[in-house]
């Protein structure tokens, strides 16, 4: 049952991006890359990590999604994304590559020697209290750090956003202002 | 039987299909697509490798990079926004501003 889940996550998941990647109408990314990250807390579920997968959909699919879908009103959607390319293959090969340097380069070690569990699960404890147990003691000081930076760029999203969200929303011929340069001309 | 492997080949799957996104696109909103794909694929292998040792440090890493990203989007939506009013554009090629 649970091979039969996971292939069919695997599968549709990794289609479902390469039409995000392949995709010239931004809309189709961006919604085949929303329903990528529902089957993605899918496979976490799979894997125990029912409190990831919660998360993943909340903030990736709810947040996140909403947030690029909310910026679309500003760009023009319709038409298709023009892109002059060079050659596919070199691209692919490049990608190809790289990607399974990585993989052998951070798997190898885990693979191979066995790694020290460094803060095992609690005894008795599901996911969600597992979780909270670790990230309240051990990972407090990161917890609090990603706050304020979640903070920082709440306060940078208003303030690059809404500048002169009143004045003109139709492209082209606008200056910004010399003050936000912070240029000497 | 689905093991770690079949979850760490998975994870490199989308991670070079990302990959291939951020080599291949010139429109700034499919690069930061593409971007949050790879993001994904490295949550997967945290959350994998985390199951197979019965260990914590990989899921709270995933919830660390789900914070990131969720940053990112927030800062560069608003980069994007003011380039957009700018430019008329999000194609990168647009930008270019040396000749030669």
């Amino acid at each position: 049952m649970i091979t039969i889940a996971f292939y069919f996550f695997a599968v549709l998941t990794t289609l479902l991006f390469l039409v995000t990647v392949m995709s010239k109408n931004v809309l189709y990314a961006m919604t085949s890359l929303a329903a990528g990250m529902v089957l993605i807390s899918g496979l976490f579920f799979i894997l125990g990590a029912d409190f990831l997968g919660v998360v993943q959909l909340i903030v990736y699919v709810g947040a996140v999604m909403a947030l690029y879908s909310f910026a679309m009103m500003f760009f023009d959607v319709n038409k298709d994304v023009k892109e002059k390319n060079g050659s596919a293959a070199t691209v692919f090969l490049l990608g190809g590559a790289i990607a399974l340097m990585l993989v052998v380069l951070f798997s190898a070690p885990v693979i191979g020697q066995g790694a020290a569990s460094l803060y095992p699960e609690p005894m008795g404890a599901n996911n969600p209290q597992a979780v909270g147990l670790i990230l309240f003691t051990k990972y407090l000081v990161p917890f609090e750090v990603a706050a304020v930076m979640l903070l920082v760029a709440m306060i940078a999203g208003i303030i690059l956003a809404g500048k002169k969200m009143d004045l003109s929303l139709s492209t082209t011929e606008e200056e910004i202002p010399e003050a936000t340069l912070g240029g000497d001309k | 039987m689905i093991g770690l492997s079949h979850y760490l080949i998975l994870s490199g799957i989308l991670f070079s299909i990302g990959l291939v996104g951020v080599l291949r696109r010139k429109n700034l909103l499919m690069l930061f697509f593409a971007t949050e794909i790879m993001l994904n694929a490295a949550n997967i292998a945290f959350a994998a490798i985390s199951s197979h040792y019965h260990d914590m440090a990989g899921q709270m890493f995933a919830f660390f990079v789900i914070a990131v990203a969720a940053s990112e989007v927030a800062v560069g939506l608003g980069l994007l926004v003011i380039l957009y009013k700018k430019y008329g554009t999000l194609d990168l090629d647009a930008y270019t501003v040396m000749r030669g």
